[in-house]
C-alpha cells in the first residue's frame, strides 16, 4: 500500500517538474525576447503545460511526437535538451536545429521529435505518415501529433482523421483546444464547437479532458495510447486549455478580456497539481524550492550555453538544401532517420 | 514632403480597403483574422468596427476554403478582397487560385468571369524561417489569366486597389512585410496597374526591381551615384503581365542591366525578365545581364544567415559595378 502511494507521489512530483520546466524555461525566453536574444515569431505555451506533460507521460522513447510552432514544452518533455533548444533560438550553430529553423522549427530526430512546423495543420499528414511507416514495417509505436482549435477547420485535419481510420493507423491525434486561433474565438471558427465530436464523423473515438488538470490529461492518454498500441486505429484527445499569454510576441491580445484571462489564470494547472499534492502530503515547500532551483539552473545553464555557442559560418549557408554526397562512394548520404529501430 | 500628408504603407492600403467598402456594397473584405484582430499585420485595424461583420468578415483557418468562396461570390456578382496572411499559407489555395480563379473564363468560353481581389505578404527579413520568408509572386506570375501586382510605395498601396477592383479578372496583390511600417505620400488616389514606373533616371546602368528590392536599388543607386555611376531605377510595379516597353525603354539607353529578385534565381521571374531584355533588347547591350537573387535555400532563420542569404545593397551594387566594368 505504501509503495503504491510513494509511486504515485513519484509520478505526481514528475508531472510538476515537467510543468515547471516548460514554465521556468518560456519565462527566460520572455526575457530574452525583450533582450533581442531571441527573434522571429514566438509563441508561448504558458497555462497549457498540462497537456504537453499529460499525454507525454503515455508515451515512451521510442514513440514519436510532431508538433506546432508553439512546441517549446513538447520539445522539452521529449527530451530535447533546454541547451540546443535554447541555442536553436539564439540562431546558433548547436542549435537543436543548427540555427535555420529558430523557436517554431525544433527539430531532434535522435528523440523521435519531428519538429515544429509553422503551417497550421501541417504537421497531421506528416504524423498520418510516420505512423503508415511503423505499421508497415511492423513497429508498435504511438505517433502523436499535437495540433490546435484552430487547425480543425483547415481541410488537412478532416482528410487526415479520415485516412488515418480508414487505415487503422496508430496516431494519437492530441488537440490543444484553447479556445482562441490566433485573434478568432472557438465560436467564431466553428459551427459545431464540440471538437470531440467531429471526430465521430469519421469513426475515431474521441475524448474531451479538462486540459487544466495534468492528472486527467495523462489518465486519457494512457487510455488512448494503450488502446492504440492494442490495434485499436486512431484516438483524438482533446484538452480544453487555456493560453494565458498573447498567440505570439507580435500580438496585442485586444480580442479578449483582462477578466476572462484573470478567470482561467485562477485555474493554473501547475497550482492545482501544488495544491492537491500539498493535500495529499506529497511535497513539501522546501522540496519546491529545490525543485525550482535545480530547474533555475538547469535553464541557467541553457542560457549560458547558448551565449557561448558558435553561429553557423555563412559559407554554410547552402548546406541542408541537398544531402550531403559522400566523396568516395559519389552516393547520397542518408541522415539518422530510423536508422535506430 | 510635408509631414502631415504622410501615412504608412499599411495606413494606406487601410484607406484603400476604407474607399472601396464605401464605394461599392458589393465589397467585402475576408480572411483569417481580418476582424477582431485587426489583421495579422494590423492593415484592417478598426475596419470591422466601422463595418460590422457582414463585410469585415473573419473566416475559420481554411485557405482553400475562403479562397474558393471568394471565387464563387465574385462568380455571384460580389467584390470580394480575400485577404491571406502570407503567401506562405497561400499554398493550401493554390489549387483554387490555379485551377479555379485563373481558368473559369477561358474554360466557359468567355463566359465567368471572376473580379475578385486576393491581398497577401510576401518577403523575407524578419527572421521568421522558412515557413513564412518566402517570395512566391513569381510563382503566380507564371499563370495565365491573373494579373500580378506589387506596391512598392505609399502611393502605390493606396492606389492599386480600386483599379484592382474594377478589373474583371482576377488580381492578386504582394504587399512585401518590410514595406507595412514605411511613410510616403498617399498621392491624389488611383494608379494605373498596367505598367513599371522609372524611380530614379541615369544613364549608366538600369536597376530593375519590384516590392520590397525597391528601396535597396534605389539604396544602392545612391551608392553608385556616389562614384560617379548614374542609375536608372526601374521599379516593375506589375510582375504580369509584365511591361516590357518601360523595361526595353531604359535598357535601350543604359544598355546594362541588372535584376533584383527576392524570389530564387532558377526558373524565376528573373529569368524571365533576362529573357525578355535578351530576345528585344539583345543589341542595345553592351555587358551581360546580372542578376541579385535570393541564395538557393530555405530562408534560414540566424539573422545572419537570413541577410547572406537575401539580395542586399552590396550585393546590388557590386553586380552594378561589374556591369559597368565590362
Ligand atoms: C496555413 C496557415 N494559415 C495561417 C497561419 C497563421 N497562424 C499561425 S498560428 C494561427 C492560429 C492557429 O490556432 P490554433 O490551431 O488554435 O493553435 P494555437 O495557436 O491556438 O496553439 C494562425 C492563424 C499559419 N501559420 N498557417
Ligand atoms: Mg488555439
Amino acid at each position: 500500500m505504501a509503495g503504491k502511494k510513494s509511486a504515485r507521489a513519484e509520478s505526481h512530483r514528475d508531472l510538476l517538474r515537467q510543468m515547471l520546466r516548460i514554465r521556468r524555461f518560456e519565462e527566460r525566453c520572455v526575457e530574452l525576447y525583450s533582450g533581442e536574444k531571441i527573434r522571429g515569431f514566438m509563441h508561448l505555451y504558458i497555462g497549457e503545460e498540462a497537456v504537453a506533460v499529460g499525454v507525454s507521460h503515455a508515451l515512451t522513447a521510442d514513440d514519436v511526437v510532431v508538433s506546432t510552432y508553439r512546441e517549446h514544452g513538447h520539445a522539452l518533455i521529449r527530451g530535447v535538451p533546454a541547451t540546443t533548444i535554447m541555442a536553436e533560438m539564439y540562431g546558433k550553430a548547436t542549435g537543436c536545429s543548427r540555427g535555420r529553423g529558430g523557436s517554431m522549427h525544433l527539430f531532434d530526430v535522435a528523440r523521435r521529435f519531428y519538429g515544429g512546423n509553422a503551417i497550421v495543420g501541417g504537421g497531421l499528414p506528416l504524423a498520418v505518415g510516420l505512423a503508415l511507416a511503423d505499421k508497415m514495417q511492423d513497429r508498435n509505436r504511438v505517433t502523436v501529433c499535437f495540433f490546435g482549435d484552430g487547425a480543425v477547420a483547415e481541410g488537412e485535419f478532416h482528410e487526415c482523421l479520415n485516412l488515418a481510420a480508414l487505415w487503422r493507423l496508430p496516431v494519437l491525434f492530441a488537440c490543444e483546444n484553447n479556445l482562441y486561433a490566433m485573434g478568432t474565438a472557438l465560436a467564431r471558427s466553428h459551427a459545431q464547437t464540440d471538437l470531440a465530436l467531429r471526430a465521430a464523423g469519421y469513426g475515431v473515438a474521441a475524448w474531451p479532458v479538462d486540459g487544466m488538470d495534468v492528472l486527467a490529461v495523462a489518465d486519457a492518454a494512457a487510455r488512448a495510447a494503450e488502446a492504440i498500441r492494442a490495434g485499436a486505429g486512431p484516438h483524438l484527445v482533446e484538452s480544453r486549455t487555456y493560453r494565458f499569454r498573447a498567440h505570439s510576441m507580435y500580438d496585442p491580445d485586444r480580442y479578449r478580456s483582462k477578466q476572462e484571462i484573470e478567470q482561467w489564470k485562477k485555474r493554473d494547472p501547475i497550482d492545482a497539481l501544488v495544491a492537491s499534492m500539498k493535500a495529499e502530503r506529497e511535497i513539501t515547500d522546501d522540496d519546491l524550492a529545490v525543485l525550482e532551483k535545480e530547474i533555475s539552473e538547469e535553464i541557467d545553464h541553457a542560457v549560458a550555453f547558448a551565449e557561448q555557442a558558435p553561429v553557423e559560418p555563412v559559407e554554410d549557408l547552402s548546406r541542408f538544401v541537398y544531402s550531403e554526397t559522400s566523396e568516395t562512394s559519389g552516393r547520397a548520404r542518408v541522415g539518422p532517420v530510423e536508422a535506430a529501430s | 514632403m510635408s509631414a502631415a500628408n504622410t501615412i504608412t504603407y499599411r495606413e494606406a492600403m487601410r484607406e484603400a480597403i476604407r474607399e472601396a467598402l464605401r464605394r461599392d456594397d458589393r465589397v467585402f473584405l475576408m480572411g483569417e483574422d481580418v476582424g477582431a484582430y485587426g489583421g495579422c499585420f494590423a492593415v484592417s485595424l478598426g475596419l470591422l468596427e466601422e463595418f460590422g461583420p457582414e463585410r469585415v468578415r473573419d473566416t475559420p483557418l481554411s485557405e482553400a476554403a475562403f479562397v474558393g468562396a471568394g471565387i464563387g461570390a465574385a462568380l455571384g456578382g460580389m467584390r470580394p478582397i480575400v485577404e491571406i496572411m502570407t503567401v506562405n499559407f497561400s499554398l493550401l489555395a493554390l489549387d483554387q487560385i490555379l485551377n479555379n480563379a485563373a481558368t473559369l473564363l477561358h474554360m466557359s468560353g468567355g463566359q465567368l468571369n471572376v473580379p475578385l481581389v486576393i491581398r497577401m505578404t510576401t518577403g523575407a527579413g524578419r527572421q521568421l524561417a522558412a515557413q513564412h520568408s518566402h517570395s512566391l509572386e513569381g510563382w503566380y506570375a507564371h499563370i495565365p489569366g491573373l494579373r500580378i501586382l506589387a506596391p512598392a510605395t505609399v502611393e502605390d498601396a493606396r492606389g492599386m486597389l480600386w483599379p484592382a477592383l474594377e478589373d474583371p479578372d482576377p488580381v492578386l496583390i504582394f504587399e512585401h512585410g518590410s514595406l507595412y511600417g514605411v511613410s510616403g505620400q498617399p498621392g491624389p488616389g488611383q494608379v494605373d496597374i498596367t505598367s513599371a514606373a522609372l524611380r530614379r533616371s541615369g544613364k549608366d546602368v538600369t536597376l530593375i526591381a519590384y516590392g520590397g528590392t525597391t528601396g535597396k536599388a534605389l539604396a544602392a543607386a545612391d551608392v553608385l551615384s556616389a562614384e560617379g555611376t548614374e542609375a536608372d531605377v526601374v521599379d516593375l510595379r506589375v510582375l504580369r503581365p509584365l511591361d516590357d516597353a518601360t523595361i526595353m525603354e531604359s535598357v535601350g539607353r543604359t544598355h546594362r542591366a541588372v535584376i533584383v529578385d527576392e524570389g530564387w534565381r532558377s526558373g524565376g521571374l528573373s529569368a524571365e525578365i533576362g529573357i525578355r531584355i535578351a530576345e528585344q533588347a539583345f543589341y542595345q547591350l553592351d555587358a551581360p545581364i546580372q542578376r541579385v537573387c535570393t541564395a538557393e535555400v530555405p530562408i534560414p532563420y540566424a539573422r545572419h544567415l537570413e541577410e547572406a542569404a537575401l539580395p542586399q545593397v552590396p550585393s546590388i551594387v557590386a553586380a552594378a559595378r561589374e556591369a559597368v566594368a565590362s
